[in-house]
């Protein structure tokens, strides 16, 4: 009997991916009516429970950074272990054709591999590429995962340990020069995402900003995760920003 | 659609002598008490907005699991997470700022562990604009430490009410809770110490409990019942009031529809609290109540919302006034 609702499911944790020394990627049972960019809170009863984006549907995964006691608690659960979710919440990136820079800083690289793999489905014949950055070549994410969607990948380290040395955005600033793009959806640090906007819009492309937010309902109820204005529970948190900055 | 167009009803109506442009009101601790969002509200058809309750310090709340859709209803725990009165001044001087222009009413919203400390907070947060203070004598989730909840006596309530009106002269709301035994007493209890107006109803307690884990669901372990599962206990809590007092009542619980605000107004609501329809709705939540509670008035013959206000009284002394025909055997009383 379907009681409704979207409160907590228990899902059965089928793999636990050490993704980097402080990432590990948790890959569980069963699947989420979900598009990239969503995100979902992960419950572990008498523990806490957090916003997570979705790293992926098919099968559902989770990938999660050690920050704090929570992540923690998430990166210690075993396969066979159970993980709670309720979502998915929140809004997503848009799936539409044309060619596409995907931009990650560190984690935010997540997101936009499961947006890479939904838009080879979704729109075959667009061009989708990568930039990803990070502070170091350990700290890079899912480049393996990009190369096997055929996802062209340029990366930058802040410390030169792989890719160029610097910041990712040196990168995006010269691939949208070449106007080979019309699309930018971007994931990472705020100061990257506005760096990215910025660009965007010098280039007249249409961007969508995945933030990081700290959602307490995840229902656009409580007003805990507004940040000018807009829930990003609910108006987020992926923003929609088009080329002429509105 | 054919025939006449329908006339459109005049949706104001007034509390403590403030008009609102519609008898919407967004309900307390949806959206905090961002000036933005609360403005969004406005614009999108509210009548009043209530903040967030402030309490004299600040209150990081409880821990998450705060709020769960469980399929009949929300459940609630957030534990009033609030920066304290002295930031929500600002909070509140912003919110004013921008909602005056736009003819909507701005209801503070304050809540303290002492009928003194409601006076304090009372005495600051009227000087920076608000139209009324809602009392929040009645969260459920504020647990042990802060002893019983006033609106659980009626010489509790009434005395929070008496200090906060020694000390204000504005218009001044006490929400009350469902979880007592006789709503109307309390009620009768705060109006006569000085009350202008009855928020009813705050949510009513429960539990959530994960079949998998065993575990309680909200980190609290027990919450405040919202949305659809509240409307016939609001409903119910609204009509007790409406026959004992004599002054608003904004009928809070479980109004997600044009429908069910009538449904509230039937009962003796003079507005509306919306809160719990943001979630199921969406954020038009109160231009699609207002646009419905409009078309039900129009497609009625109705003109304002006098004309409904109450009216589950009025059929029932309508009954009783007008002599009815004879039940046969009535009077030698029936068998089987």
């Amino acid at each position: 009997m379907d009681r409704g609702g979207s409160a907590h499911q228990p899902h059965r944790i089928l793999e636990r991916v050490q993704e980097n020394p402080k990432t590990v990627s948790l890959v569980l049972e069963g699947s989420l009516a979900c598009s990239p960019g969503q995100f979902a809170m992960l419950w572990l009863p008498g523990i806490d429970e957090k916003p997570f984006s979705i790293a992926g549907n098919d099968p559902l995964m989770f990938t999660v950074s050690r920050v704090g006691t929570f992540s923690a608690a998430l990166q210690a659960l075993c396969p066979g272990e159970t993980l709670w979710v309720r979502g998915p919440f929140g809004r997503g990136f848009t799936l539409a054709p044309g060619n596409t820079l995907l931009v990650g800083g560190g984690y935010g690289a997540a997101p936009l591999a499961f947006l890479a793999a939904a838009l080879r489905t979704a729109c075959p014949r667009a061009k989708v590429e990568a930039a990803l950055g990070a502070r170091t070549s350990v700290d890079l994410l899912f480049v393996r995962q990009f190369d096997a969607l055929g996802v062209a990948v340029q990366l930058a380290t802040e410390d030169g340990t792989r890719g160029s040395a610097g910041l990712v955005t040196e990168i995006v600033a010269s691939r949208l020069a070449t106007e080979e793009f019309s699309r930018v959806r971007a994931c990472g640090p705020e100061a990257m995402l506005e760096a990215v906007a910025e660009l965007s819009r010098g280039a007249g492309v249409d961007a969508e900003l995945s933030f990081e937010a700290y959602m307490r309902c995840g229902v656009g109820l409580c007003g805990a995760c507004e940040h000018r204005g807009r829930l990003m529970c609910l108006d987020g948190p992926v923003l929609m920003m088009a080329h002429d900055g509105s | 659609m054919s025939g006449e167009p329908l006339q459109s009803a005049d949706m104001s109506c007034r509390i403590a002598g403030i008009r609102l442009p519609s008898p919407l009101v967004l309900a307390s601790g949806i959206w905090g008490t961002s000036p933005g969002l609360l403005e969004r509200a406005a614009r999108s058809g509210a009548g009043a907005v209530t903040a967030k309750t402030c309490t004299p310090l600040p209150r990081r709340g409880h821990r998450n699991p705060t709020v769960v859709d469980w399929g009949h209803g929300l459940i609630n725990a957030m534990g009033l997470p609030n920066p304290g009165v002295g930031e929500e001044l600002e909070l509140l001087k912003e919110a004013s700022r921008r909602l005056r222009p736009l003819g909507v009413a701005l209801i503070a919203s304050i809540s303290a562990d002492t009928a003194q400390g409601f006076a304090e907070s009372a005495a600051l947060v009227a000087r920076v604009g608000p139209d009324m203070i809602e009392l929040n004598v009645s969260c459920p989730n504020l647990g042990a430490e802060h002893g019983e909840m006033f609106a659980a006596s009626a010489a509790a309530a009434a005395e929070v009410t008496a200090r906060v009106k020694a000390v204000t002269s504005l218009p001044c709301l006490v929400k009350l809770s469902p979880n007592v035994h006789d709503i109307a007493e309390i009620a009768r209890a705060v109006v006569d110490a000085g009350a202008d107006g009855i928020t009813a109803i705050n949510t009513m307690p429960g539990m959530l409990i994960d079949a998998e884990s065993g575990a309680a669901v909200l980190a609290n372990e027990t919450g405040g019942i919202s949305g659809p599962a509240l409307k016939p206990i609001a409903l119910r809590c609204v009509h007790d009031i409406a026959s004992v007092v004599n002054v608003p009542i904004i009928g809070t619980g479980g109004v997600l529809s044009g429908v069910d605000a009538i449904e509230m107004l039937s009962a003796g609501a003079t507005a509306v609290g919306v809160g719990s329809a943001v979630f199921y709705r969406g954020e038009q939540a109160f231009s699609l109540i207002r646009d419905e509670l409009a078309a039900w008035l129009a497609g009625h013959g109705c003109r304002n919302l006098d004309q409904i206000r109450g009216r589950v009284d009025w059929r029932r002394q309508s009954a009783v006034a007008t002599s009815l025909p004879p039940v046969p055997g009535w009077d030698r009383g029936t068998s089987g």
